[in-house]
């Protein structure tokens, strides 16, 4: 269960907010100018990272308001949030806690 | 490999079961290398090493597993096998894993409890309805059994059900494949291993791939935490990690990674004889042979590869499985726990060749590809072996994401993703 921090709420639970999957991705400038091998990459291609991964929220159920996070996909650690927009400098910047990456144990399955 | 049989299990009940064979052999990585390394050891990576060897000779063949055998996603399913699918590609792939699968038991001599009990899928609204009956022709079109059921029938078919119209979603009625069913999924990793390793075949526990070695493209062995391996060919099958096993070669992929929970109640008497699924309400059961509820529900939103998952799914799962079943009401529920599933946009899978050569792969099964283990094995075998694809999953090549052919199976995933 994810506690996350709208930037405009502060922390609530994470049945509040809807996920808006991989962040920084711009749709295409000029679309007619892109092949079929582009427009998959655009599409459907994804980072899917063990480890940091940005992605885009929505306070569905507060402000509604759209922002980003930086999550750690193996501890569900919330490494940061900051704003939608100006996206470049802020994505570009290394990733500023580094979280320990524990895989949990195997647990049995039925 | 020593054949089971009523004789054989007399024989070593003589010497109170102290002398049993190991099911298949515990190797370590051999030193001139492999004609085909498979990384990934779950049910998938054993059947394609199984039917490489049976079906196409290919014996030289390792199986690299990180961990134990099955400890992945085969060992965390909930167990549904059907061929329900509303597209000819994918009807045709799952019915050609039912097929194997009633055939399974005899063909690896392995008791795999292949138990073909029944799957209804409910319908709760008019949209449901449509869908249900469009699918049940669809179905029978390609030879695939199916029937409608109204609310009465479904009532009829599995006694302790509300049908009642008092409810938020009453049930309108359902589909039913009765050949469908579930099976031990220990069992079947098990049963492949042991008649892998039989026909020679080396599996290789708790030897994590950590690299893939190119030389001018061209892929010729993996590195592994027991060292470098040589291979003529890769296949890679790692379920929720095919991102991570498949960035090891630069290439990209269409799957994002989710945890996806089951859990299993206290074990009670007899009370569910068949698999009741529903996609609306959203919950998924089964009793298991020892007497637990077996359940399971939808992925979680957000990505993710910590093998737990959200309360709130649960609860959302035995709001749905209440409604259904009020009769559950008192029932505890024993434990839980998580698998990370590789999703694709169009929710079906990708057995493929790659741009890299010598590179293939297996996955985006997502949540539903326990039932489709022999047939993925049977196709991915043909791919790695021949070069090209089987005419069964020709159409589940990388390219559809460029040529715009995806195979939409959301409706027939049962999950929402
Ligand atoms: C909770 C849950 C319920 C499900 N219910 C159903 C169901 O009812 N019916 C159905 O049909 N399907 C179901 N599924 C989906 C099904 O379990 C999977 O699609 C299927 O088991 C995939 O098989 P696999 O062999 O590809 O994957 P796995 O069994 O996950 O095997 C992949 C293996 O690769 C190994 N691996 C990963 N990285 C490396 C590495 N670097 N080096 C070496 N080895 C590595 C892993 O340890 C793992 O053992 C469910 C899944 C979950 C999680
Ligand atoms: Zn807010």
């Amino acid at each position: 269960m994810l506690l996350i921090n709208c930037p405009w709420c502060g922390p609530r639970d994470e049945t509040e907010f809807g996920y808006g999957g991989e962040a920084h991705r711009a749709r295409p400038a000029d679309p007619s100018s892109l092949g079929d091998a582009e427009w998959a990459e655009f599409l459907f291609m994804r980072t899917n990272p063990k480890g940091a991964h940005r992605e885009r929220w929505v306070h569905s159920h507060g402000c509604r308001r759209w922002f980003n996070v930086e999550r750690h996909t193996v501890t569900n650690q919330i490494l940061r949030v900051y704003p939608i927009g100006g996206t470049d400098a802020v994505a570009e910047r290394p990733v500023e806690q580094v979280v320990e990456t524990k895989e949990p144990k195997q647990g049995s399955g039925s | 490999m020593a054949k089971y049989s009523i004789f054989s299990l007399v024989k070593n009940a003589a010497s109170h079961h102290q002398n049993w064979d190991r099911a298949w052999r515990d190797n370590r990585p051999k030193a001139d290398g492999y004609d085909v390394v498979i990384i990934g050891g779950g049910g998938h990576g054993l059947a394609t090493a199984y039917y490489l060897a049976k079906e196409h000779g290919i014996t030289n063949v390792a199986v690299i597993e990180r961990s134990w055998l099955g400890g992945g996603n085969t060992g965390r399913n909930t167990t549904i096998i059907r061929s329900n699918y509303l597209w000819d590609e994918s009807a045709a792939l799952y019915e050609k894993s039912l097929q194997l699968y009633e055939g399974l038991s005899q063909e690896l001599n392995y008791n795999i409890m292949f138990s073909q009990r029944g799957v209804l899928n409910l319908a709760h609204n008019l949209g449901d309805v449509r869908e249900g009956m469009r699918r049940v022709n669809a179905l029978r079109l390609n030879g695939i059994d199916s029937e409608w059921l109204t609310a009465e029938q479904v009532k009829e078919f599995c006694p302790i059900i509300n049908i009642s119209k008092d409810v938020r979603y009453p049930i309108m009625g359902g589909t039913l494949q009765r050949r469908a069913g579930t099976a031990r999924h220990d069992a079947v990793a098990w049963g492949f291993a042991r008649a892998a390793s039989a026909r020679g075949v080396d599996i290789i526990q708790n030897c994590e791939v950590t690299g893939i070695r190119r030389e001018n493209g061209k892929v010729v062995g993996v590195e592994t935490s027991m060292g470098f391996v040589k291979a003529g060919k890769v296949g890679i099958v790692a379920a929720g990690h095919s991102s991570v096993v498949a960035g090891m070669a630069d290439l990209r992929l269409p799957v994002e990674s989710h945890p996806l929970q089951a859990l299993v109640s206290e074990p009670v008497k007899p009370v569910i004889d068949c698999v009741v699924m529903s996609n609306t309400v959203h919950v998924y059961v089964s009793q298991s042979d020892k007497g637990e509820l077996v359940m399971g529900a939808g992925i979680d939103a957000y990505t993710g590869y910590g093998q737990r998952g959200s309360f709130h799914v649960i609860e959302h799962q035995m709001g749905a499985l209440l409604e259904l079943f009020p009769i559950f009401s008192r029932l505890r529920m024993l434990r839980q726990w998580g698998g990370i599933v590789d999703v694709c946009p169009d929710a079906s899978p990708i057995i493929s060749k790659t741009p890299v050569e010598n590179l293939f792969i297996n996955c985006g099964w997502g949540t539903g590809g326990f039932k489709a283990t022999p047939g993925s094995g049977f196709v991915f075998a043909h791919t790695i072996a021949r070069g090209e694809p089987h005419a069964l999953n020709a159409a589940f090549g990388l390219e559809r994401f460029t040529t715009g052919h995806l195979i939409d199976e959301h409706g027939a995933a049962a999950v929402a993703h």
